[in-house]
């Protein structure tokens, strides 16, 4: 079974649904429209990756979804719940890192939860987890601006991580990572998404990345944005990354997902 | 001509013992220092002007004014008045910047006055105070603070203002209330705006405790000032007024150490 | 602000205060403070004498004259920090000395140098101006980039080609926002300056006033020098902002 499949916008997967986008659309103040009522549904401990154009409104999806943005109409129902605003099941890894300057890895691994107030011995023990979980034994009494970025990027993945939300939100996570370390990174991530059962959503430009990590990828059109195609690229699972990076059906998959975003390119 | 890149330069040092010292930033300090007070003693032997002693004198004159005690005591006089005010601006001043950075209405009231006072010479209501109040302790806390107020609270404003947007973001997901967003992640990050504006309201209230005392009945350092010009004790004078310029030296110093104690682990750890 | 879902601006809150300070007058509750409107009309009064457009005049001559060097002077400096290791090293703890200094400290020894005429009033704002001005053209010759600088070079500029037709353009926003700074440092310095010396120009005036106790003279003078000095920032700031797009494009 390692044949991509191709549905209709509208087709629903069987397996439990985790985050539903129901109708959304979003307009700016000023008039931009940036999403267009979408509708979605993000299957239980997959990962599904967002790909479309620059500026076709991933972002503004994720953070609505994330419950930073409001929606102008429509809603977003989080394992059966409505989004009100952020959510303890749902954890957001920022594109830029967020990470606090004047904090050291420990306490900003542990900050999403010294702010539900977890007491400071049982925070930090869960933070030195996901520290060690992500590859950054040793690196606990480090200030951010002494970490490469992919190292800082790290660190908002296991805070995010640390407060065992549900649902992980990846807005370019990689972007600001250079390449090899970003291969290593996907590798990581592929591992830990095994470990974790967790519900990934992730934005991305790279379709290589996409086909990569991803269980299920929606490609959007152009702004505003609506659902052009939702693709399953079925990787063998259990062979070496650069098998899989020769394999007929992720080199396929590549090959389908780049026509289909040709033609936003003028 | 090819310019030389940074990395090379610094493995040359590297290599050479010599070179290594002779680029040390110490190195440079001294060397700095030294070309200043040299052309002073220079300028101040020639002599330029009947009125410009050299360093050698003015430190001579120093060292007697401070021997006697008449240097302490002056001093005493100006610091009291300048902590004092300092204290109260930055404590009042910092406050009232952080809540009009916080709510929109007190924002419409309170920033334009303060725009107003902070390009304002505001040292000509000096005269205006001393008219009223006399020359004591009170008018020149309050000199003190009308000067050092402006900066702190606009300072603190913008700082509150232009805290990052993805940091508060990120607390916000992770589900920080209103009290923890600001406590934990807006206040940390505006400290280094607030205290620039700490150290522009020291350096005002400085200027204007310093006029205070030159305009009104002679006190403290002013006082020394103005006496060893009108006898035309020129060592003396320079004297008190490198003491002045360097008591500012120490308390900016000292103020970047209460920040970093304070706010900036990150920077302690280097 | 919004008030029944109107924008306010912000500088109208600015009339509210000064209708405070209207009642606070007319109730004189502070002798110190007598009613803006007996300032205002205080004001018109004053303006068109000779006494205060002499002043006017002497304060505006020293103030040009002052910015002027330091501005001649000041973006050079900077620059030649901003570029050279060495200048920068030698220099910079003595312009950090005195951007925050006490300089109401110095101008003692400008007059014991020049005496009580327009020439200590000039240097002292030339000493009030000056070091931000530095500053902020180091900061800007610092955020130059590199790959411009070697194209200056590869292209064989002299250092004047360099300084004159490279480096102080791509700072221009930043030695622009210095030179606004160190104006509004210079008005305070031209005010202070004549406050110490006070024979001449606005410092003689403000003698005058305050020995015969003319507060609504005294404040009507504040007024014009808080709006002067105002018009000079508001000014500059539309400015700068002209030439962001230059910061943008780096
Ligand atoms: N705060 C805002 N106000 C007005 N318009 C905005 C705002 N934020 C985003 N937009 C507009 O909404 C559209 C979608 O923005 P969004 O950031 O979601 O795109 P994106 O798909 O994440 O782009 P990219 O791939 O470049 O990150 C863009 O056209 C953008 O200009
Ligand atoms: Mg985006």
């Amino acid at each position: 079974m390692t044949a991509t499949v191709v549905h209709a916008p509208g087709f629903q997967r069987s397996l439990g649904t985790m985050v539903s986008v129901r109708s959304v659309s979003k307009v700016y103040p000023g008039g931009v429209e940036a999403l267009n009522e979408i509708s979605l549904d993000f299957p239980k401990g997959q990962l599904t990756t967002l790909l479309g154009p620059s500026g076709c409104g991933k972002t503004t999806l994720l953070k609505i979804i994330a419950g930073l943005l409001p929606a102008t109409s429509g809603e977003v129902m989080v394992d059966g719940m409505r989004v009100e605003g952020p959510g303890p099941e749902r954890a957001f890894v920022f594109q830029d890192f967020a990470l606090l300057p004047w904090a050291t890895v420990l306490r900003n691994v542990a900050f999403g939860l010294e702010l539900r107030g977890v007491p400071v011995a049982e925070r930090e023990s869960i933070a030195e987890h996901y520290i060690g979980q992500v590859g950054l034994k040793g690196f606990e009494k480090h200030y951010p601006h002494a970490l490469s970025g992919g190292m800082r990027q790290r660190v908002g993945l296991a805070r995010a991580l640390a407060v065992k939300a549900e649902v992980v939100l990846m807005d370019e996570p990689f972007s600001a990572v250079d390449e090899q370390t970003r291969r290593k990174f996907q590798e990581d991530m592929l591992e830990l998404i095994k470990n974790e059962q967790k519900t990934f959503i992730f934005v991305t430009h790279s379709i290589e990345e996409a086909v990569y990590v991803s269980n299920r990828i929606i490609l959007l059109s152009r702004r505003p944005s609506r659902v052009m195609r939702i693709i399953e690229p079925d990787m063998p699972r259990g062979i070496t990354p650069d098998q899989i990076r020769r394999h007929p059906a992720y080199l396929d998959a590549v090959e389908m997902i780049w026509q289909a975003l040709k033609q936003y390119l003028d | 001509m090819i310019s030389v890149p940074t990395s090379s330069r610094a493995s040359a040092a590297r290599t050479n013992p010599l070179r290594r010292v002779m680029t040390h930033t110490i190195t440079f300090r001294i060397l700095s220092v030294i070309t200043v007070l040299g052309a002073w003693e220079y300028a101040g032997r020639r002599p330029i002007s009947a009125s410009f002693p050299s360093f050698s004198e003015t430190f001579a004159a120093g060292w007697e004014m401070a021997a006697d005690g008449s240097l302490s005591a002056a001093l005493m006089i100006t610091i009291v008045p300048l902590v004092i005010g300092i204290t109260m601006s930055a404590i009042a001043g910092v406050a009232a910047g952080i809540y009009m950075g916080l709510d929109r209405r007190a924002e419409w009231v309170g920033v334009p006055v303060f725009i107003v006072m902070q390009a304002a010479p505001l040292a000509a209501l000096i005269p205006l105070l001393v008219l009223a109040y006399g020359v004591g302790l009170a008018t020149k806390v309050t000199v003190v603070c009308i000067m050092a107020v402006p900066a702190i609270v606009l300072n603190s404003f913008k700082a509150i203002r232009h805290a990052p947007v993805s940091l508060v973001e990120m607390g916000e997901s992770f589900l920080g209330s209103r009290e923890q967003v600001i406590g934990k992640i807006i206040l940390p990050a505006a400290s280094p705006v607030i205290f620039a504006g700490l150290r522009l309201g020291l350096a005002s209230g400085f200027i204007g405790v310093i006029l205070a005392e030159l305009l009104i009945s002679p006190t403290g350092i002013g006082d020394l000032i103005t006496y060893h010009q009108s006898i035309a004790e020129y060592p003396k004078m320079f004297a008190a007024i490198a003491v002045v310029i360097l008591l500012s030296v120490l308390f900016m110093e000292a103020l970047e150490r209460i920040e970093i104690t304070l706010f900036r682990p990150e920077k302690r750890a280097q | 602000m919004e008030v029944f879902g109107r924008k306010i601006p912000m500088s109208a809150s600015l009339i509210v205060w000064a209708v405070l300070w209207e009642i606070v007058g007319q109730l004189d509750l502070v002798s110190l403070i007598p009613p803006l409107s007996n300032v205002v009309m205080r004001l018109a009064e004053i303006v068109p004498t000779e006494t205060f457009i002499d002043a006017l005049a002497l304060t505006a001559r020293s103030f040009a004259a002052g910015t002027g060097i330091a501005i001649l002077a000041g973006v050079p400096i900077g620059v030649l920090m901003g570029r050279s290791e060495i200048a920068d090293r030698l220099l910079l703890p003595w312009v950090n000395v005195f951007v925050s200094a006490p300089l109401t400290a110095l101008v003692p020894i400008i007059m014991a140098l020049f005496g009580f005429g327009e020439t200590t009033i000039i240097l002292t704002v030339v000493l009030f101006a000056l070091w931000i001005i530095i500053l902020d053209a180091r900061a800007g010759t610092r955020s130059i980039s590199n790959s411009l600088v070697e194209m200056a070079q590869s292209y064989g500029a002299s250092y004047w080609q360099a300084f004159s037709k490279v480096y102080v353009w791509a700072a221009l926003p930043e030695i622009l926002a210095g030179i606004r700074l160190g104006m509004v440092r210079a008005i305070k310095g031209v005010i202070i300056g004549q406050l110490i010396v006070s024979v001449v120009g606005f410092g003689y005036l403000f003698e005058i006033y305050q020995s015969n106790f003319l507060m609504e003279h005294l404040w009507a003078l504040l007024l014009v020098l808080f709006a002067l000095a105002f018009l000079i920032d508001g000014v500059f700031g539309y400015m700068e902002k002209r030439v962001e797009y230059y910061a943008a494009s780096r």
